[in-house]
């Protein structure tokens, strides 16, 4: 007896059955299905939402003056705090720890940013060495990034976003070009893309912090964001106490204010949402679990109901010659099998569906910032149809059980 | 062939346990075409089923083709019946979503063997019993005799020595029943042992040897040994 005379056994069965049987494959279908919709659209979400972080290294913190809150040293309230180069020499000096560090000066307002052609505003920021190895994370398509050169020689260059390349030289290559950034001609030394910010940080003109100063600071020292990404190994939270507490000493605030100094860590904001996506996935899959043992049930109901119809089948099968073992294993054969392939057409069709979504995301049809590239791991698409089908089993198991043990006197008696 | 000592067989719990066979000792030659007669809850059926190992009893000792059947394994009790053993049930037993030639063959599924092989003996048997050509027609579509004609040469595919048919013209027309009996007859004179529990005397009559079972054991009196054996001949071939 091979495998194809189980099979054809189990097509009577089947074929004999067949809403019975469209009953337990959809109950299947339809929890593998929602599983791989659920953990897709989970994971759209978590894409969705670390596309608009920023593109700076995960570990690093971004600090910004405020106002002061609390009165100290006979100093008022509402004092303006103001970083200056100082502040970042010192950092350099007295902590330890820190592999990079860095400050932006961003022009609040919006620049008037001329091509030959085209004139639009953007936001034009300065940079200090070493800014572009905190972000990491920015990808530069054509040119350079601005480099210590750039800044320990004051040059009028610049790296533009992608955006500002697209809007000011539509068509043609921006690199080696000239733009004018408040009137004064800068060359354009390097394109980079920036998905954070949901790809706004791509509207960026980024030029050297010695040039900022003489630019738009006034020769004056100030400095407007801090920002410093620790040692890998260190302890970052430790270093981001230090640097405040150092920046409140040489700024004389009160240790008690937690206003004038506000730090950024992002390693925070990725464990908050990191803990968020934890939270929100382990619901996804209650759900989706759930939806999964309903269809468990419906199968174990439907194998007893496959049991109690074919008593006097399995009685006259037992009566031929047929032996426990092969009653159980052709039942659940065919418990298996339709499991099995319900469950892989759930599969298919669920990760077909977010297949389709995600071209109609990524083709432009419809804007959605914060879910991006739904997708589900295929392992776990695998593991939830062997669990699947494996509970099936073990569901089955006990109503084949029962079936294999019925005296084949008492089964027929049912004709 | 048959030989069964000091059978005991009871049914339920307590005090409403049932005792239906009270120490049967009966023995059967191979060859044999043996009637079992009896009034309703004598335990004809009960009888039949521990000689077909359908169940086991809770007592005594049976010994079939020389080998002692008690306390079988279900995988061994399967293996028994399938073997040495051939029923007919009185309601057919056919399994409805197979064709005639597939119900035939079930039983040589169990013994492994591969499809080509069931469907050419399935043939045969068929052949044997004038179904040829409902081969491949189902139950559904085949007459009361048909059915049992399909059962007979299921009860023979695995060339058993032993045929146990429990009231197999209960559910047929009289003239049905003497075609049918015509085959129990032909497939006797091969050779094999044929038990049959009936209702009717004129298939008891058609048998060598009658036992009658009265209140679980046997009626000794009304028991014998015929030696005026009926032989049935069909009606559509003329009687005798």
């Amino acid at each position: 007896m091979g495998i194809g005379d189980a099979l054809q056994e189990i097509f009577y069965g089947l074929r004999k059955n067949k809403l019975r049987t469209f009953l337990t494959g959809f109950g299947v279908f339809w929890g593998i299905f929602m599983l791989i919709l659920l953990l897709g659209a989970g994971k759209g979400m978590k894409n969705g939402v670390e596309k608009s972080f920023s593109s700076a290294a995960k570990n690093s913190v971004w600090l910004y003056g405020r106002r002061t809150s609390v009165p100290y040293k006979g100093l008022p309230i509402g004092r303006s705090i103001q970083f200056t180069q100082s502040d970042l020499d010192a950092i350099e000096r007295e902590i330890p720890g820190i592999l990079y560090l860095s400050a932006e000066n961003p022009v609040w307002s919006g620049v008037m940013i001329k091509s030959k052609t085209r004139a639009e505003n953007y936001r034009v920021i300065g940079v200090a060495e070493d800014y572009f190895k905190i972000k990491a994370q920015q990808e530069v398509t054509k040119g350079r990034k601005l480099n210590g050169l750039d800044e320990g020689e004051t040059r009028k260059v610049a790296t533009i976003g992608s955006v500002v390349a697209e809007n000011l030289f539509p068509g043609e290559s921006p690199v080696g070009q000239s733009i004018e950034i408040d009137k004064i001609p800068f060359t354009v030394v390097g394109i980079f893309h920036d998905e954070g910010s949901n790809g706004r940080e791509s509207e960026r003109v980024y030029i050297p912090m010695s040039l900022y100063q003489q630019v738009f600071g006034r020769g004056r020292n100030q400095l407007s964001v801090l920002t410093y990404q620790p040692d890998q190994d260190a302890d970052a939270y430790k270093i981001e106490e230090q640097v405040v507490s150092l920046l409140k000493k040489r700024h004389m605030v009160s240790p008690d204010d937690r206003t004038a100094i506000r730090a950024n860590n992002l390693l925070k904001n990725s464990e908050r949402m990191s803990s968020l996506f934890a939270a929100i996935n382990s619901f996804l899959w209650f759900v989706g679990i759930g939806t999964l043992t309903a269809g468990i049930v419906g199968i174990s109901n439907i194998m007893l109901i496959t049991v109690k119809e074919r008593t006097v089948e399995i009685g006259i099968r037992k009566a031929l010659g047929a032996t426990p073992l092969g009653i159980i294993s052709s039942l659940l054969f065919e418990s298996v099998l339709v499991t099995a392939t319900a469950g892989y057409l759930g599969l298919v069709l669920g990760v077909g569906l977010l297949e389709g979504i995600n071209l109609i995301l990524e083709s432009g049809g419809t804007q959605m910032d914060y879910f991006k590239r739904p997708e589900v791991d295929f392992g776990i698409a695998l593991t939830s149809i062997i669990i699947l089908v494996s509970v099936g089993m073990l569901a089955g198991f006990a109503p084949a059980w029962r079936a294999a043990r019925i005296s084949p006197v008492e089964a027929m008696r049912d004709a | 062939m048959i030989k069964l000592e000091n059978i005991h067989k009871s049914f339920g719990e307590k005090a409403a346990r049932l005792h239906v066979l009270k120490g049967i000792n009966l023995e059967i030659q191979e060859g044999e075409m043996v009637a079992i007669m009896g009034s309703s809850g004598s335990g004809k059926s009960t009888l039949l089923n521990i000689v077909g190992v359908l169940s086991q009893p809770d007592e005594g000792r049976y010994t079939l083709d020389g080998q002692v059947i008690e306390k079988l394994s279900q995988k061994r009790a399967a293996y028994f019946r399938n073997r040495f053993i051939g029923f007919v049930f009185q309601s057919f037993n056919l399994l409805p979503f197979k064709n005639a030639a597939d119900n035939v063959s079930l039983p040589l599924y169990y013994q492994n063997v591969g499809r080509r092989a069931r469907n050419r003996k399935a043939l045969e048997f068929l052949e044997m019993v004038g179904l040829t050509e409902r081969a491949t027609h189902m139950p559904n579509e085949l007459s009361g005799g048909e059915k049992q004609r399909v059962a007979i040469a299921r009860a023979l595919i695995t060339n058993p020595n032993v045929i146990l048919a429990d009231e197999p013209t209960g559910a047929l027309d009289s003239v049905t029943s003497t075609e049918i009996m015509e085959i129990f007859q032909n497939v006797n004179d091969s050779g094999k042992t044929i038990v049959i529990v009936t209702h009717e005397n004129d298939i008891a009559a058609s048998c060598e040897r009658l036992i009658y079972l009265k209140d679980g054991c046997i009626d000794t009196e009304n028991s014998m040994h015929n030696n005026n054996r009926r032989i049935i001949k069909s009606v559509t071939s003329g009687s005798t």
